[in-house]
């Protein structure tokens, strides 16, 4: 009986691989790698790998401690590689409206009621509750898929990550 | 509107399969092939393949945009209503003028499929398995399997997990981990809660949880902000169906790797292959084609975009039929 190994990728061990176009150009296929672009980041940067017209997906290098971050909508954070603890605080008075779009910084810390801890690792998605802040932490350098709306930390470098030729 | 004896379908033929009737289309199957016909030509396809087809079209509710059984059958949904058609999308069989396309409510045309899966799918037989994990769609008619044929789109109302909403996957209730996926951790997260915000902090193991998914490519929703929704997967053999976008889509490989040929939507003309492994990420423009190949099951993110303004501004030229352009 075969034995089988699922291939993950890693911060440190990824293989990429790419469009070969018969009738196309390549750039209509925004192709890149949320290893290779997280391997190339600061610490906490947004950067987008994926956009649907308001919506996104960012891969976040995950590293030290991030600041503190108040989200309008449910976001919800992927560990891809390596492992973050994620707390989660109530403020003790609204930080943004519902109505915006794309967490928001949060200058020092804020004041409210600590909701939780999680311990995430590789493969584990936590919910980032609409209206709530929360603040991550990496020992070791980790990747984090973020599904979220593209806000004003968001960081758009297509050029630069993806396929080109 | 079918009427309930073209829904339920005709009397059984020699081989033990009914019939069925959608307007000018008519369905039959014998122990190897579908024969398709409508009043400007016909189709038979093996039935293995067709069936596995039916079942994704039925399950996704016909999906988005346009759900190609091959080169010549499928069906393009109005979301509503849905164009059942012969060749639309087919260069030779439009310019030869032999195309057909009829349009349905959703719910006749879903129950007809739905009573044609329930006719045609044999006891052995799981459309939604890999080849080697069901028998044979083959043969003359030898019972049914409903359980199997039965199964939707498992949807997250916010995020699987929560109290009220989708349950994890666990031996117990039924889902072991596939085969392929034996290496996967099964570890969940450590979460510490703060009396009275249990259904805020949450978390769980995305990957177990595809891990032991009992059916491949079907996508299903996991997390949901707005209309943004995770629509994860696990594949393995071929993509049953060939999917015509009418909005962008992206894939994020999370594991192993798939091969996906990307063809002209509307003429089949080859445009692109794409090679994805795991952490590559790639948009599926609004105006291909695409079918994919799994040598390994592997994991798939799907992310959709569910507005339903989209189609519409796409079509119109409102929207771009690319994510970005730099």
């Amino acid at each position: 009986m075969s034995e089988y190994t699922t291939v993950f990728g890693r911060l440190d061990n990824y293989n990429k691989g790419g469009v070969e176009i018969i009738n196309d150009d390549p750039k209509n296929y925004v192709f890149s790698n949320m290893f290779e672009v997280a391997s190339r980041a600061k610490p906490w940067q947004k950067i987008a790998v994926a956009k649907n017209q308001q919506y996104v997906l960012e891969a976040i290098r995950a590293e030290g401690t991030s600041e503190w971050r108040v989200t309008p909508h449910d976001e919800f954070a992927l560990v891809v590689d390596g492992d973050v603890v994620i707390e989660l605080l109530d403020p003790a008075t609204p930080l943004v409206e519902s109505t915006e779009s794309g967490s928001r910084a949060v200058v020092g810390q804020p004041e409210g009621t600590p909701m939780g801890t999680v311990y995430a690792g590789h493969g584990h998605m936590t919910l980032l509750p609409a209206g709530r802040c929360y603040r991550m932490s990496a020992e070791k350098p980790s990747v984090v898929l973020l599904q979220t709306i593209q806000g004003p930390d968001t960081i758009e470098r297509w050029a630069d990550i993806c396929q080109k030729f | 509107m079918t009427t309930e004896q073209e829904t339920l379908g005709a009397e059984p033929n020699e081989f033990g399969y009914r019939p069925f009737t959608l307007g000018g289309f008519t369905f039959e199957r014998d122990e190897y092939f579908v024969h398709v016909e409508w009043p400007t030509g016909r189709h038979v396809a093996a039935i293995e393949p067709f069936l596995k087809a039916l079942m994704r079209d039925v399950a996704w509710n016909f999906f988005y945009g346009t759900v190609n059984f091959d080169s010549v059958i499928g069906t393009l949904n109005h979301y509503g209503n849905v164009d059942l058609f012969a060749g639309r999308f087919n260069e030779a069989y439009r310019q030869a003028e032999l195309d057909h396309s009829e349009n349905f409510e959703h719910d006749d045309i879903k129950g007809t499929f739905q009573a044609m899966l329930n006719d045609w799918v044999n006891e052995e037989f799981d459309p939604f398995a890999s080849p080697q994990e069901t028998g044979s769609a083959y043969g003359v008619k030898n019972g049914q399997n409903l359980s199997a044929v039965s199964r939707d789109r498992v949807t997250a109302i916010r995020m699987v997990g929560l109290p009220g909403d989708q349950p994890l996957r666990s031996d117990e209730s039924g889902y072991p981990v596939n085969r392929m996926f034996a290496d996967v951790g099964q570890g969940e997260p450590r979460v510490e809660v703060t009396p009275g915000y249990e259904a805020e902090v949450s978390s769980f193991n995305f990957f177990s949880y595809l891990s032991r998914s009992d059916v491949t490519w079907n996508p299903s929703v996991v997390s949901v902000c707005r209309d943004s929704l995770m629509c994860p997967t696990t594949e393995e053999f071929i993509l049953p169906i060939i999917h015509g976008n009418d909005r962008v889509e992206w894939f994020i490989q999370l594991s192993d790797e798939i091969v996906w040929e990307v063809e002209d939507r509307d003429t089949g003309r080859p445009r692109a292959k794409v090679v994805m492994k795991a952490g590559d990420c790639a948009a599926m423009p609004a105006d291909i084609r695409h079918q994919g190949y799994s040598p390994k099951r592997s994991m798939l993110l799907v992310w959709e975009n569910n507005s339903a303004e989209l189609p519409g501004m796409i079509a119109r030229g409102e929207a771009p039929t690319v994510p970005v352009k730099f």
